[in-house]
């Protein structure tokens, strides 16, 4: 499937799921349920950003999801207390992930092995800074994260900002390209005298970045962390890039569909709630939806000529 | 003829590079044994050899990539000063286009531009992107039809190497002074190649300098004014290309094999062919024991014609002992070769289901198997445990060549195999096709060389993405093959 169309599938599950959502619970569709709905999508649209830098450069990253846990506890207690401090250890915290990269390529080692291991490091940095669920939000955060913008919620407008923001930057810019030709055919991008270990640990520090973005989003909206907050992100943040019509290896990624992908799993929660589903089913039947969307882009992707797409994919 | 202006200015009176005594050594093996070669503006280079002549290594170290293990490499930059190392290659103008493809599947036409050109950035690069590659394209093929939009990957293989072989000649921040074509034209069609030659001549006619790597002799006479034999990591020959004959330059790369054997066979052909095995809705037909040419210009559904047949005998859930159809890729990185196995692993792949002993694969037979192959198909490896990446591309075809026919399938479907295998590894490759017809296997062989085809029983030409003609025997000819490619072409415009 050709990159035009691939945000075509992304748009039209939101569009089904939002539909359906409206249909269900009809209050949803004011200014307020909006808000409701999507506010929680913000700090998951940043991280699913965060994978995607990653998957980006043909590499998964399993410890996004203590990463923000981390990046949640300091910002809840070293950044309320002491915000010099805190600003610190979180740029810290994104040079780590660039040295992540440079070790990663340098080394030709797996990065779910790397990635792996660095979630207990995040973890146990999380823990220790926050045994207990606590902390508090820094005022400028939270006053930013309930802003209310005139007709459209702040959930929508900063989601909408986070995936314009990364299209100039991924798609648009020599820079972004130069990142997703590493993705594409790393090999090539070396022998035109590129060093392939920097743009690799560009693309980590990009990653690091909107990681410690999304925790102090996320902090912004619970006013306190938590050593565990942000676990499931990992498994959500792929699951988002995937749905957003990105592809596990090749560089072929797409941001809006990446923060589409966010929002749509953010929503199928909210779905699922409306239908009275209980809890307890609830992420199998989120795994239902997500392996449905990829049924259906599998049934794109083969339609029309079925070998041309692997004679020439 | 298209107006060439990169390679303007007043040429510098010294060489473009000058290789002295040049060694390269990986390992144990040596790639290079002390070669020594200048190259001029205005020369154009054919550099040819067998497959691990060290061509592929030469390159290279020309283009700076490697840096030598002994000798010197020394560029001489557009102000008349001298340097080396591979920062100095690129400022001097020097541009290689590679034999395996080396685009970035995931980006546009005018995105592949800035992984060379370091100079794009900034607000409006994009612009300035489609401008270097469109009119590059347009210089290089005219009527190429390339949406500098499109995304590489949808590009069909020769489309890709058009993109690879204009982005060697755009213009740029630093114009292209010296351009390494390594195998260029093996995914183009005749007309296409001419167009290439075309410019290549004309580049050189300007002030640029090529060194041009082909297979293909007549190419090679072509357009080279200096033609350098390598064998074994040295150059053996060079001289004027006038002063060669191709016959010559065979017998220089070491391999008389050649036509004798074209000879030999044709008066046996046909007697050995049985009843007919196959047929399928596009008309494609064969006989048990023949050898069916698909032939036509590049990407006329020729490729695709033989996956659906090979789809359709061999999808399916369970995995066989006795497939009907084995498949010989040519685009060797995409279908054939197993990156990260070693040769043994990638020659046995296909017979795997043979091999096993109560479920497990038993690797003395194994090991027994592919030491067999290796000593029948001339495998140049002293370690089948080594990565098949190791072995030049002839050899990591000759892998797949056995790979194919240790499997018991009466059908071999073959997938235009000798995509940038030299003449001598050709010619055995030829003499193995007919021995395994004649002992009654049926070959579906897709080329895009002339030459190959026409050693066909039978030949299906194709035209988009029809059959155009059916050529038996005496009909099976350079002239009658061309003509059923082209004739459309001819109407519609």
């Amino acid at each position: 499937m050709s990159a035009k169309y691939r945000i075509l599938l992304p748009v039209l599950s939101l569009a089904v799921l939002l539909a359906a959502v409206f249909y269900l619970q009809p209050r949803t569709m004011s200014y307020f349920g909006l808000n409701l709905l999507f506010n929680l999508a913000v700090p998951i649209a940043l991280a699913t950003i965060a994978q995607m830098m990653i998957i980006m450069v043909n590499d998964i990253d399993l410890s996004i999801g203590t990463f923000i846990s981390f990046v949640a506890c300091v910002t809840a207690t070293f950044l309320y207390d002491a915000p010099l401090l805190g600003g610190a250890i979180l740029f810290a915290a994104i040079l780590v992930y660039a040295a992540m990269g440079a070790l990663i390529h340098i080394r030709q080692l797996p990065a779910i092995v790397v990635t792996l291991g660095m979630s207990f490091v995040w973890a146990g940095l999380a823990v220790l800074l926050l045994p207990s669920p606590g902390g508090a939000a820094p005022g400028w955060i939270r006053t930013l994260m309930t802003t209310k913008p005139p007709l459209v919620p702040m959930a929508v407008v900063a989601c909408v900002l986070i995936a314009a923001v990364t299209h100039i930057l991924i798609m648009r810019s020599a820079t972004g390209t130069l990142l997703r030709a590493v993705g594409g055919n790393a090999q090539a991008v070396a022998r035109a005298g590129w060093s392939v270990m920097k743009l690799k640990a560009g693309a980590y520090a990009l990653a690091g970045f909107f990681g410690v973005l999304s925790g102090i989003c996320l902090v912004g909206l619970t006013t306190s962390a938590d050593a565990n907050i942000a676990l499931r992100y990992t498994l959500l943040s792929i699951a988002g890039v995937i749905l957003g019509g990105g592809e596990f290896t090749g560089g072929r990624i797409s941001p809006v569909g990446a923060v589409i992908g966010a929002l749509t799993l953010s929503l199928a929660g909210s779905f699922l709630s409306f239908m009275r589903l209980s809890p307890d089913w609830q992420i199998g039947a989120q795994g239902a939806i997500l392996i449905l969307v990829l049924a259906v882009r599998l049934v794109f992707n083969r339609s029309g000529s079925k070998w041309k797409e692997a004679k020439n994919g | 003829m298209q107006p060439v202006t990169q390679a303007g200015g007043s040429p510098p009176a010294g060489p473009l590079v000058a290789l002295t005594d040049v060694h390269m050594a990986f390992g144990a093996v040596r790639a290079l044994d002390g070669v020594s070669l200048t190259i001029s503006p205005g020369e154009c280079i054919g550099l040819i050899g067998h497959n691990g002549a060290g061509k592929s290594t030469a390159v290279n170290v020309i283009n700076g990539g490697l840096t030598p293990t002994g000798g010197s490499v020394e560029y001489t930059l557009p102000n008349g000063g001298t340097g080396r190392g591979a920062a100095v290659a690129r400022s001097c103008g020097v541009r290689s286009v590679f034999q395996e493809l080396s685009l970035c599947p995931n980006l546009t036409v005018e995105e592949t531009i800035r992984v060379p050109h370091r100079d794009l950035g900034g607000f409006g690069w994009r612009k300035t992107a489609r401008k270097r590659i469109s009119s590059a394209l347009d210089r290089v093929f005219p009527g190429h039809g390339i949406d500098p939009g499109a995304t590489v990957g949808d590009l069909t293989l020769a489309e890709r190497q058009m993109v690879e072989i204009a982005t060697g000649f755009a213009e740029g921040s630093i114009a292209a002074r010296l351009v390494i074509l390594d195998e260029p034209t093996s995914s183009l069609d005749s007309a296409v190649a001419k167009q290439l030659l075309d410019h290549v001549r004309a580049f050189c006619a300007a002030g640029g300098a090529v060194v041009f790597i082909s297979h293909m002799l007549g190419e090679v006479f072509d357009v080279a004014t200096r033609i350098d034999v390598m064998k074994d990591g040295k150059v053996i020959v060079s001289g004027a290309a006038s002063e060669f004959t191709q016959q010559g330059l065979i017998d220089a790369m070491g391999h008389v094999a050649g036509l004798k054997a074209k000879a030999a066979t044709s008066t046996g052909r046909g007697s050995h062919i049985g009843e007919e095995v196959l047929t399928t809705p596009d008309g494609l037909s064969a006989r048990r024991g023949e050898i069916v040419g698909l032939a036509g210009l590049a990407g006329h559904g020729q490729a695709e014609a033989l996956a659906r047949f090979f789809m359709s005998r061999s999808a399916g859930l369970r995995h066989t002992r006795n497939p009907e159809v084995t498949f010989v890729a040519g685009d060797r990185g995409r279908d054939g070769v197993m990156a990260l196995w070693s040769i043994l692993q990638n020659l046995t792949l296909t017979t795997l289901p043979k091999l096993l002993r109560g479920g497990l694969v038993d690797r003395k037979a194994e090991v027994v198997l592919a030491d067999d192959w290796r000593k029948k198909i001339g495998i140049r490896t002293d370690n089948m445990n080594n990565p098949i990446l190791s072995l030049s591309g002839g050899n990591q075809q000759k892998v797949l060549f056995a790979r194919s026919l240790a499997s018991s399938a009466p059908i071999v479907v073959m997938d235009d195999p000798m995509r940038g295998v030299d003449v001598g590894t050709k010619q055995e490759a030829y003499e193995m096709i007919r021995q395994e017809a004649e002992a009654g296997r049926t070959f579906l062989w897709y080329s895009t060389e002339t030459d190959e085809v026409i050693q066909c029983d039978r030949v299906f030409v194709f035209r988009n993405g029809q059959i155009s003609a059916e050529l038996t025997g005496t009909d099976i000819s350079e002239e009658n093959i061309l003509a059923a490619s082209f004739e459309m072409h001819e109407a519609a415009s």
